[in-house]
């Protein structure tokens, strides 16, 4: 039976009618259309559908909605309207951070989640924050001199 | 920094330009094929075989699902013809009567509900009568069960160069090798997808995650028998290829078509990760065999090489596989001498496709892997051996195509063990490597990439671009060319930019779309900069000269000046488009009966060097360095060129140590990501990447093709490394720690009962 | 994704209380569901037999770490991360800490518990090893009754566990005795992140006069459940570390361990690695006192 759900996505208070074992990935992507949100694999394993919940690192293939409840969601979306985040973008741009882009917007969420937490990360933390993420374009390395890129930026000003 | 600015006078090639739909995919806007849904959009899903091969006795439609919500199409619903065109047309695009491969699509379905689907799919039940199955290309070669046409063989190729039969005679040495490579998985983080939607008027539209929009073009005109223009394909935003979107989104499309024109609404397919990894295509397992004829001072007097390639239960693109596998089979070297025998032979797997590289990464790891074993009859260091046989400019490769660019191998191969310090570190790990239980070693690959189609391809494509001038003054590049991260959009923008004396911002691509698009051929071989950037160029000259004809510019005009006699033309014509086509160079010659003459435009060449440590308490391998140096004639955006060598390098080591297919009866065992292991980034070193530039005369600005000469390298050069590591050889890929503990015990066991020492490797 | 949403029913208590006593009205009928990354990933496969759900996730009866004089009590919905971020697990019980480090990337750390973990009874799963070397007691309550029961008898067999349908596991308890312990702990993926273990080591020792006062061996992937090493174990007790003692050792794990081929290695493999893994514990173990 299909409940009603309430959350705060990407700042704004939401609720919408689902099942519950809907998956919070689907919810997103069809009930809200925020599509920023990826499927890579449905099996907690590729990062694309990574969404902070309550500030926290989350793939939403794995999240049933109902979880969601009283939760607040952050999306790609979230994160691109935020111009907190403008550092980290410019850094993917120009680092080549993005190739075929599908794995970006989970990757520039696990970076958000990253620099929330340790704003000067190491090189070793930015490969830890990312490696639940799979990029099969990249080889990462752009992706991690990326998120360096934007940590530097953003503690220089 | 990286920006460019509208000066005229900088130039745009060789600037790292920014990404063209770069600002897109970072806000999470790019819209990608599950992104977009249609009103009253269905959902489709597909039943697939169970069994390898057999006859289809009977299909019945089991309980527990409402039937009759369901649109179903069988074979018998294809108003064309049942199959998917190609090179030949074998491949049904729905099994009728019999399979030959695990997960061939028997049946199709749809329903508004997209949950609703898997459970119809597993009550459909389906009763075969099983036949004997293929499963390794030694049974096929054995002919155990005829699978495919008459010998089971998809097609063979035949090099003869010389007069090899004379140099056994000659020889001081004479070397042999077997290797192996496995099946690869493409992983793009996309599946497979497409929507498509009939009209009775407009015909089919299909929008899709795809490389070449108008080789599915071809595939649904057969196949849904309508004339070419009711058909329209159209290239959604594509979340990586890698060849895996080459031949197999023409089946997606097909069954989405059908169902959309049985169902009268749009259909949508999504593959879930399983299904794609399952049913779609991979990289070709081979095996190659090398009989090398060497001189006492490590000269290759000549060889024969035989190859095979498993294809699969059907053609799709096998022949050309195969014919790049067959003519890298030489590597970088002067063979004076030379017989190369290739073939592609039928299992009953699913077909086995297109991943970067095609065929060449299969035949240099072997010719890489064989360098070492001559260095080890010969007593030359790994550097020696192939210093003393690359090919020099004049020399021919192995199909009699004369060198004719001043490469020097030999240098390249100093600057790049300079760079990674070879000497000085293999010194330091013969010393160090007795002491503990990491052993480390260096190894190295040499090798070359053709680009573009082999031989006469080009020819036969003949390619067309277009270049338009819009109202508003800005241009658009015309071109079925696909972007899928490789940075087609980009570079493309850049040339026309460039030729046209304009700011990078001031052209955009269109969007692929038959419709709309004029078709450059596909997007595969590392073409795209190379032959499509070069008719990118003319055209845009085309519409300058058009511009200066009409008497609206001068020669030299400024952008705002061009800008201005665009909007004038557009004004006065209404249209303003210039179109170029593929004329093939003189004097290109290619035999294709005897595989001989200039098989590619160009070739890039490479030294890869790898440091690996191999742990012995885990047999596993880490890459500690690597170095990727590579001459490519033009580097057209540095960010992006080294993005491109970065991300196949990854895909080399992933191919090298961690990716492996576990086949059961056909079928992958390990379909999931979990189990199907790529690297992560905690498992990549930060890989060195330099170029060197010789220029191409045959490519737009010099360019010579980029994206799939970094997928050749990693295996042989890591592979090496380990052997150095261990003093073991190892001659197939994946080399998992399984493997590595399997030859380090094959070693110790060895040693033991030749030397009658105790211990062995630890 | 291949199961239907629709089919499935799910209920959020809100609190343990009422979990338990749901469990109790109908016991059998639900499925806890905590951080839901075993859970889920059934769901998306189409393999969950379960069709109702109980969620217990994010419930504070269940998610706190409470540090006691003698014990530490670890809520089963505390999270990997959760784990890692707590400053006397990390300190006390590395090898939990380290275990924590290793299972899937920061996204699975931040949802997936150690009850979901014991519970899911994985052979593979990485925390197990370092339970059954800490001697873990669990702390199982249904509306009948709250029991405490050792982790080492906790798995009977191949996914089978000593728990009553009714019952949920509230707390982890480890006793703070571990101070002067050496402590070695190794996973052996396919990969460096996000792998599941071919072979998992949780060691624990300490030596007292040069010889061995006491040794915990447990190994994931290698039989049907985690296991201690206990005939390897009594091999070592009272002995020095040399060579032979370890050589010893690394025979007798070996026979201890009934690894499988599956698709993801082979058992002649694993049982290479075990010897090696325990070889390279008792040196690290023998190396640390010899400073001492
Ligand atoms: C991408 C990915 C990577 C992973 N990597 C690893 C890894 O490296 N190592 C590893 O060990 N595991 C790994 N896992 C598995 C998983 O994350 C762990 O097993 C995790 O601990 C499960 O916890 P959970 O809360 O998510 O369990 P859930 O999925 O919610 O539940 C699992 C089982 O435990 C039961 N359960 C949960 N809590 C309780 C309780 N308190 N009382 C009674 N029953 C309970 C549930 O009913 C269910 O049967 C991975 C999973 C994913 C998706
Ligand atoms: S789609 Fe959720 S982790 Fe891959
Ligand atoms: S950019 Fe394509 S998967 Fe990361």
């Amino acid at each position: 039976m299909k409940t009603e759900i309430s959350f705060v996505v990407n700042g704004e208070r939401r609720s919408v009618r689902a099942y519950p074992m809907e998956r919070l990935l689907d919810v997103l992507r069809q009930q809200l259309s925020l599509t920023g949100t990826k499927e890579g694999c449905g099996e907690g394993e590729c990062g694309a559908c990574s969404v902070l919940i309550d500030g926290e690192l989350a793939t939403s293939c794995l999240v049933p909605v109902a979880q969601a409840e009283g939760t607040s969601v952050v999306t790609i979306e979230g994160v691109a309207a935020n111009l907190r985040f403008g550092a980290l973008r410019e850094a993917f741009l120009n680092c080549g951070g993005a190739q075929c882009g599908i794995c970006t917007p989970g990757m520039m969420v696990a970076a958000v989640a990253l620099l929330a937490r340790k704003p000067n990360p190491t090189a070793d933390d930015i490969r830890e924050g990312l490696s639940g993420n799979l990029c099969r374009c990249t080889g990462y390395l752009q992706i991690l001199e990326a998120v360096a890129e934007a940590a530097r930026r953003t503690a220089a000003r | 920094m990286g920006g460019v600015s509208g000066s005229q006078t900088e130039h745009i090639v060789g600037s790292s330009a920014p990404r063209k739909e770069g600002r897109d995919k970072v806000s999470g806007c790019a819209r990608y094929i599950d992104d977009l849904s249609f009103p009253h959009m269905l959902y489709g899903a597909t039943v697939r075989s169970q069994i390898p091969r057999g006859k289809i006795k009977k299909i019945d439609f089991g309980p527990g699902v409402a039937w009759n919500e369901f649109v179903i199409v069988s074979a018998k619903d294809i108003p064309g013809r049942n199959w998917v065109a190609l090179i030949e047309n074998d491949q049904p695009c729905l099994a009728a009567d019999v399979v030959n491969h695990p997960e061939e699509a028997i049946l199709l379905l749809a329903h508004p509900r997209r949950h609703a689907l898997p459970k119809a799919v597993a009550a459909v039940e389906i009763e075969y009568e099983a036949l004997p199955a293929v499963f390794t290309m030694d049974s096929s070669e054995r002919q155990e069960q005829i699978i495919w046409g008459t010998d089971n063989v998809f097609k063979s190729y035949r090099i003869e160069k010389g007069d090899v039969d004379s140099v056994w005679a000659k020889a001081d040495y004479i070397v042999e090798g077997e290797y192996s490579t496995g099946a690869q998985e493409q992983l793009y983080i996309e599946t497979n997808g497409v929507i498509a939607a009939f009209d009775a008027e407009k015909g089919i539209t299909v929008w899709g995650s795809l490389q070449c929009p108008y080789y599915v073009h071809k595939a649904l005109v057969e196949l849904c028998g309508l004339p070419e223009d009711k058909v329209r394909v159209v290239q959604t935003e594509t979340g990586g290829a890698f060849g895996g979107k080459e031949d197999y989104p023409s089946m997606i499309a097909a069954h989405a078509s059908l169902l959309a024109m049985k169902a009268g609404r749009p259909v949508k397919i999504i593959y879930d990760r399983a299904e794609d990894m399952a049913a779609t295509t991979k990289r070709h397992p081979s095996r190659t065999r090398h009989r090398t004829a060497l001189s006492k001072d490590g000269k290759i007097l000549g060889g024969e090489i035989d190859l095979v390639i498993d294809g699969g239960a059907y053609m799709t693109l096998s022949p050309v596989v195969l014919s790049r596998a067959t003519i890298h089979a030489g590597g970088p070297y002067y063979w004076p001498n030379v017989r190369v025998r290739a073939k592609a032979v039928a299992t009953n797997t699913p077909p086995h496709g297109a991943f970067r590289g095609f065929g060449a990464p299969q035949a240099l790891f072997a010719i890489e892997r064989h360098m070492e074993r001559l260095a080890r009859a010969v007593g030359l260091s790994p550097a020696e051996i192939r210093r003393r046989n690359f090919l020099q400019p004049g020399q021919t490769t192995i199909t009699e195509q004369v060198i004719n660019e001043p490469i020097d191998l030999g240098k390249l191969l100093d600057r790049a063990l300079g760079l990674a310090d070879y000497e000085q570190k293999k010194r330091r790990f013969a010393k160090e490597n007795p002491l503990g239980s990491e052993k480390k070693g260096m190894g190295i690959a040499a090798f070359l990439h053709g680009a573009g189609f082999t031989g006469s391809g080009e020819r036969h494509l003949a390619s067309v671009v277009g270049v338009e001038g819009s109202a508003d003054g800005g241009v658009k590049v015309l071109v079925s060319s696909t972007e899928f991260g490789q940075g087609t959009n980009t570079v493309l923008c850049q040339i026309a930019a460039e030729a046209l004396g304009l700011p990078y911002e001031d052209v955009t691509m269109a969007r692929p779309d038959t419709g709309e698009v004029p078709n450059s051929g596909p997007t595969v071989a590392s073409r795209t900069a190379m032959v499509v950037g070069k008719l990118v160029a003319s055209a845009a000259l085309g519409l300058k000269q058009t511009l200066v004809a009409a008497g609206l510019l001068k020669g030299n005009g400024t952008a705002a000046e061009f800008r201005a006699a665009c909007r004038a033309y557009v004004a006065a014509h209404q249209r303003l488009r210039s179109l170029a086509r593929y004329e093939s160079p003189e004097g290109i010659y290619w035999d294709d009966q005897k595989y001989r003459g200039e098989a590619y435009a160009a070739f890039t060449w490479a030294i890869y060097v790898a440091e690996v440590t191999v742990n012995l308490t885990s047999y596993s391998t880490r890459v500690d360095d690597f170095v990727a140096l590579q001459e490519v004639g033009r580097v057209m955006n540095p960010v992006l060129a080294r993005g491109q060598i970065l991300g196949g390098v990854a895909q080399g080591i992933g191919f090298a140590l961690y990716e492996k297919v576990e086949w059961r009866e056909g079928r992958m065992a390990n379909s999931q990501m979990t189990n199907y292991t790529i690297p992560t980034s905690a498992d990549l070193p930060a890989v060195r990447v330099f170029f060197e530039e010789l220029g191409n005369r045959y490519g737009a600005f010099g360019a010579k093709g980029i994206g799939e000469l970094p997928m050749d390298g990693p295996a042989p050069a890591v592979v090496n490394a380990v052997e150095d590591a261990l003093g073991i050889p190892f001659d197939s890929v994946p080399l998992l720690p399984e493997s590595i503990f399997e030859g380090v015990e094959r070693a110790a066991a060895w040693r033991a009962t030749t030397a009658r020492t105790p211990a062995g490797v630890r | 994704m291949r199961a239907d949403p629709t089919e499935y029913e799910f209920v959020a208590p809100a609190s343990f209380v009422d979990a338990v006593q749901l469990l109790a009205e109908q016991p059998a009928a639900w499925l806890p569901i905590a951080g839901g990354t075993d859970v889920m990933v059934q769901f998306a496969a189409g393999t969950l037999g379960a069709r109702k759900l109980l969620s217990i996730w994010n419930l504070p009866e269940l998610r706190h770490i409470e540090v006691l004089p003698e014990e530490v009590r670890i809520g089963a919905g505390s999270t990997y991360t959760d784990l890692r971020r707590h400053e006397t697990v990390g300190r006390e019980f590395p090898l939990l800490t380290l275990a924590a480090s290793w299972t899937g990337g920061i996204a699975n750390q931040n949802r997936g518990t150690l009850g979901g973990n014991i519970v899911n009874a994985s052979p593979a799963a990485d925390s197990l090893p370092a339970l059954l070397a800490y001697e873990a007691e669990l702390i199982l309550v249904s509306a009948r009754r709250e029991r405490r029961v050792p982790y080492l008898d906790f798995h009977t067999g191949y996914k089978k566990i000593a728990l009553e349908p009714d019952e949920l596991v509230r707390a982890i308890c480890l006793k703070r005795r571990f101070a002067g312990y050496v402590s070695y702990g190794r996973k052996v993926g396919a990969r460096n992140a996000q792998a599941i273990a071919k072979v998992s080591i949780a060691g624990l020792g300490r030596v007292e006069k040069g010889q061995v006062a006491d040794v915990r061996i447990a190994l994931g992937s290698v039989a049907p459940t985690p296991i201690r090493l206990r005939q390897t174990e009594r091999v070592l007790e009272g002995r020095a570390l040399d060579r032979d003692a370890i050589g010893q050792a690394r025979g007798a794990a070996v026979a201890e361990t009934h690894p499988i081929d599956d698709i993801r290695s082979t058992a002649r493999y694993r049982a290479a690695v075990v010897g090696n893994l325990v070889g390279e514990f008792l040196e690290t173990l023998g190396g640390a006192t010899g400073h001492e």
